[in-house]
Order: C-alpha cells, then structure tokens, then sequence
C-alpha cells in the first residue's frame, strides 16, 4: 500500500545514538564529513574504526545501512571510473585509449570509500532520528540566521507540515489514478515518455486538492491561535544532556586526531 | 452573561464570474440573531447552502460580519487587541479531520494550541494528558494520526481544541466525513464534554438524530434563523421542517404518520423509547 512508504528511513530503536539530541547528531555528522576530507591514506583507519563503533552503538543492523548505499551505486562506479582512467601517472595496464595508472586506481579505491563512509555516515543521522526531531534539531541550529531575517520557524513548521501530509498526498493520488483508471486511464502500459504524459492529468486534481487542504489547515491553524513563532513555547523542548556534552567531547578529540595525523605527521 | 452572542449578523462576499470580474454580491448570512449561555448545547441544523459554517466562522473571529456583532464573552470580535483570546474562548473543530491535525504525532498535535498561546512546558504536558484522558485517546498518544480512523482523528482534533482549555466548543459539521461508529465515537465524547466539564456546545450538523439532547436548535435556510426551539418544539413541526428540506428523527416522522392515520399519540416524540411508551398508552385507551 502506497500509505505505508515511510518518509526518510528512521529505524525505530532504543540505543545511545537515538536518544542524543537531533542537534548534537546534526554538528557530530557535520564533523564527521569534514574528517573524511581531511584524512589521507593511513587516517582512513581511523575512520573506519569510528564509523564502525557508531554503528554497532546505534544498533542499526549493517543490512539496512546498505540499503542507502544501493540507491548511489550509480555514482559510486561513476566516480570511480572516472579517476581510475582520468587520473595521469604510471601506467600499468593499457589497452587502446584506455590506460590506467598506479595514482588511478589509487584514487578511484580511495574517493571510493570516502563516498561509501560518506553516505553511510548521513544515512546514520537519519536511521537514528526520526524526521520531526531532525526539523526540531534544524530550527533550533538555524535559529541565529533569524537576525538576519531568514524565516527559521516558519521553514522548520512548513517542513514538519509537509511531512505530515505526503503519505496523505500519496494516498490521494492513488485514489485520482484509481478513479481515472476506471474511466479508462492507461498508466502501466507504453514508454517512458508516454507514461509520463499520462501522468499530466493527475496534477490538476491533485493540485487543486492540496490547495484546498492548505486553506483549510491555515484556518484551522489560525482557529488554534497560531501566529508565527512569537511568544510560542514548547511542548518537548530541546535539551542537552550529559550524554550529549560527552558525545561532543568524543567528536571533538576525534577530528583534533584526524587533523593531528593529517597536518603534523603527514600520514 | 451569556458566553456568545450575536445580533443581526449579516455576511455578504463578492462572486466572481469567469472571467474574473465582480458578479455581484452574496449573502450568506442574513439577519442572524442569537444568545447562548454558559453550559448549553446548542444545535444548529440546515441543509448545504444555508450559511450555518459561514455563520460558525464568525464565532470565534475567523470571518467578521459585514454588518452586525458578535460578542464572545462580552468580546466584540472586531477587536483586534482580543482576538487570541476569543480563539481560546471559542474553539473550533472543523469537517475534515485531516486537514486540521498539524502535528505527526497525536500528542504533539493536541499540544500545538497550548504552544501558540505560550503556556509553560509543564503545564502543556498537564494539558494534553488531561485533554487525552477526557476524549479517550490517551492510548493512541504516540500515534501516527495518518494510522487512525476518523472518529478517532476527529477526537485528537478535539483534544486540541480543549487542550487550550476553551468555555465553548464551536463544531462545523464534525461528523460529517465519519462512518456511523465514528460518528457514535465522536458524539459520546461531545456529550461527556457538555455534562462532565461544562464546556458550551455549538454543534452543526444535519443529522438530526444528533441533537435529540441539545437544549435548543436553531434551523438555518437561506442565511436566516427560520426555526427554533428546544429540540421537541423543532422536530415537532415536521411539516415546517419537511419545507425547509429537512427531514426528522426517524421516530418523530413515525409519530406524525400514526397521527395522519388516527392513532392518538403525541407529535413531539424523541427516541424509541418514548414511541414505545406512548403507544403502549394509546393502546390502552382503545
């Protein structure tokens, strides 16, 4: 059933990473990112050995991280194609125009595990956090852009609004694509391009409903007395907990050991 | 004091034709005058078109009358300086339960309106729990809204109204969109907030059946107050209704047939019971 897709992955668990604040997950995975950049070579095991303990903290089975890594493989074996026979130096295999070089495949293995560390390191924050906590944890990250004008409440409150109304959308597509098909609507046969353009007629409808859905919502909104994020308070506030002061002190030891490796012992 | 009052309301709109340009306007509401007091349950009937939602829109300052005054707790509604405090007095549920749930989860939404007013983070706890408790959803409460029925989504709408701790509830058609055990669902929640916490009831709708127990029905038709009454009064006119294209409790019809046809019974007749009571009396008598 089209109602049972779930927005971003989250994977229900009770472990150490589920119960860190979204805003500490955010800054750890940020931080996470810039090590892979920074390491080199020998760094990479470092990483490993991080990424590898995250994961067995976390309790997401290793299976439902691959998951993630199956939708970019497209990219993954574009990328390192592309520095495996683009990259010049000394050259071990040749055969036409096609030559690879020692630095290549060096840097096609290497680009390449930085990719898969990379997507497994994002998938982690949002296999932990659930999509309400994530816009929690944003607007909260965010909410110093406010003195420059930026609408930070009422981002983070269309993006919680837009999650809570796709799986309705979707439900309601199906149910025009239904009643369009009994009218003799052909969806599943032909090419792409004719697929698509059988699809052009479910927009209206679709849109007209949201548009009537969203009208209907701001008056309710506005029956419930919401006027923007002035003086509004909060139902789960955020806080830090001692658990979430140590998991900052882990993430900053572990990038002033990355960048110490990188920087002063050249490895 | 009575808690909502209104006097000679009209609402008028401009109607556009295809091409975009003023048609002309429409009264929606024409010439509407009534006085609710604290604790009541008030119904307000009427077939599509007859301005009863549009006429609920202004009770709680979402729509300002065009000519007229509505005053929620001696609050005019055109007084902006008073218009988040109307909101809390007034509550409002809507039709369509999934357009009015906000939150993704049902807490989370029950909370929302004690957010927007600024109540302490403790104290919306203690308000949702309360709010949960009272309309029977306190199991459901880390729920997914999109997982539940719609009397149950119709309850969470009402929960978040109360939660903002309202005098009157003020319900546009809440059961309309329900199934008949939805609509059973929602109905006995209302009735315990009507006798058990005193909250004022303003329920529209056009199910009859649904306002047997209301303290006084108003019967909407073409933006005026055409009929009203405690709720015997109303339904015993059945003619009066049946001109007005609406119809009466199923039991109250069968009254009025038995007496077309000679049975001495009573024309205000209620529920089944009554009706069995009543004809055991007649037969009686013959």
């Amino acid at each position: 059933m089209i109602r049972d897709i779930t927005i971003g992955q989250y994977y229900p668990a009770d472990s150490l990473i589920h119960r860190l604040d979204p805003r500490t997950k955010i800054i750890g995975t940020l931080a996470y990112l810039v090590s892979l950049f920074i390491v080199n070579n020998w760094g990479y095991i470092v990483c490993t050995a991080y990424l590898a303990a995250l994961i067995l903290i976390s309790k997401v089975p290793f299976k439902f991280m691959v998951k993630g890594l199956k939708a970019l493989l497209v990219l993954l074996i574009l990328t390192m194609a592309i520095n495996m026979f683009l990259t010049p130096g000394r050259i071990l295999f040749q055969w036409k125009f096609i030559h690879i070089t020692e630095e290549g495949l060096e840097s096609a293995g290497l680009m390449g595990l930085r990719l898969v560390y990379l997507i497994l390191g994002a998938s982690l924050l949002t296999l932990t956090t659930t999509p309400n906590k994530l816009t929690d944890g944003l607007e909260r990250l965010l909410s110093p852009l406010k003195v420059f004008k930026v609408p930070v409440h009422e981002i983070a409150m269309m993006m919680s609004i837009a999650l809570r109304f796709i799986p309705i959308l979707l439900d309601e597509t199906d149910k025009i694509m239904k009643a369009q098909s009994a009218r003799g609507a052909d969806f599943e046969t032909g090419g792409i391009f004719k697929r698509i353009r059988a699809m052009v007629p479910l927009f209206v409808p679709l849109f007209v409903s949201a548009f009537r859905r969203a009208n209907d919502l701001a008056l309710a909104m506005e029956a419930r007395c919401y006027h923007g994020g002035e003086n509004r308070t909060q139902m789960k506030p955020l806080r830090y907990n001692r658990r979430d002061y140590i998991a900052y002190g882990i993430m900053a030891a572990a990038l002033a050991l990355v960048i110490v490796l990188r920087v002063i012992l050249h490895w | 004091m009575s808690i909502i009052k209104a006097e000679n309301v009209h609402y008028e709109y401009l109607s556009y034709d295809d091409d975009g340009k003023p048609a002309g306007t429409t009264t929606a509401v024409n010439g509407v005058s009534l006085d609710v007091e604290p604790g009541q349950f008030i119904g307000i009937l009427g077939h599509n078109g007859s301005g009863k939602s549009t006429f609920a829109k202004h009770l709680n300052a979402l729509l300002m009358p065009t000519e007229g005054t509505v005053w929620v707790e001696g609050s005019d509604t055109r007084d902006e300086s008073r218009i988040w405090d109307i909101r809390q007095t007034a509550g409002m549920v809507f039709q369509n339960p999934d357009n009015q749930i906000i939150a993704s989860v049902v807490e989370e939404d029950v909370g929302f309106g004690p957010e927007n007013m600024g109540v302490p983070t403790e104290e919306i706890w203690e308000r949702v729990d309360k709010a949960l408790e009272v309309t029977g959803m306190t199991a459901y409460r880390e729920h997914s809204p999109n997982r539940l029925s719609g009397g149950q989504k119709q309850r969470v709408a009402i929960a978040g109204v109360l939660a903002m701790k309202p005098k009157c509830i003020v319900l546009d058609e809440p059961t309309a969109m329900l199934d008949p055990a939805g609509r059973k669902e929602v109905l006995n929640a209302l009735k315990a907030l009507n006798k058990e916490e005193h909250i004022t009831l303003i329920h529209i709708t056009h199910y009859m059946n649904e306002l047997t127990e209301a303290d006084r029905i108003f019967v909407m038709d073409k933006g005026k107050i055409a009929l009203f009454g405690t709720p015997r009064e109303v339904f015993g006119q059945v003619e009066k209704m049946r001109e007005l294209g609406m119809d009466v409790p199923q039991v109250t019809e069968l009254a009025y047939e038995l007496r077309k046809e000679g049975v001495d019974i009573r024309e205000d007749i209620l529920t089944a019971d009554e009706m069995v009571e009543a004809l055991c009396r007649s037969e009686q008598k013959m």
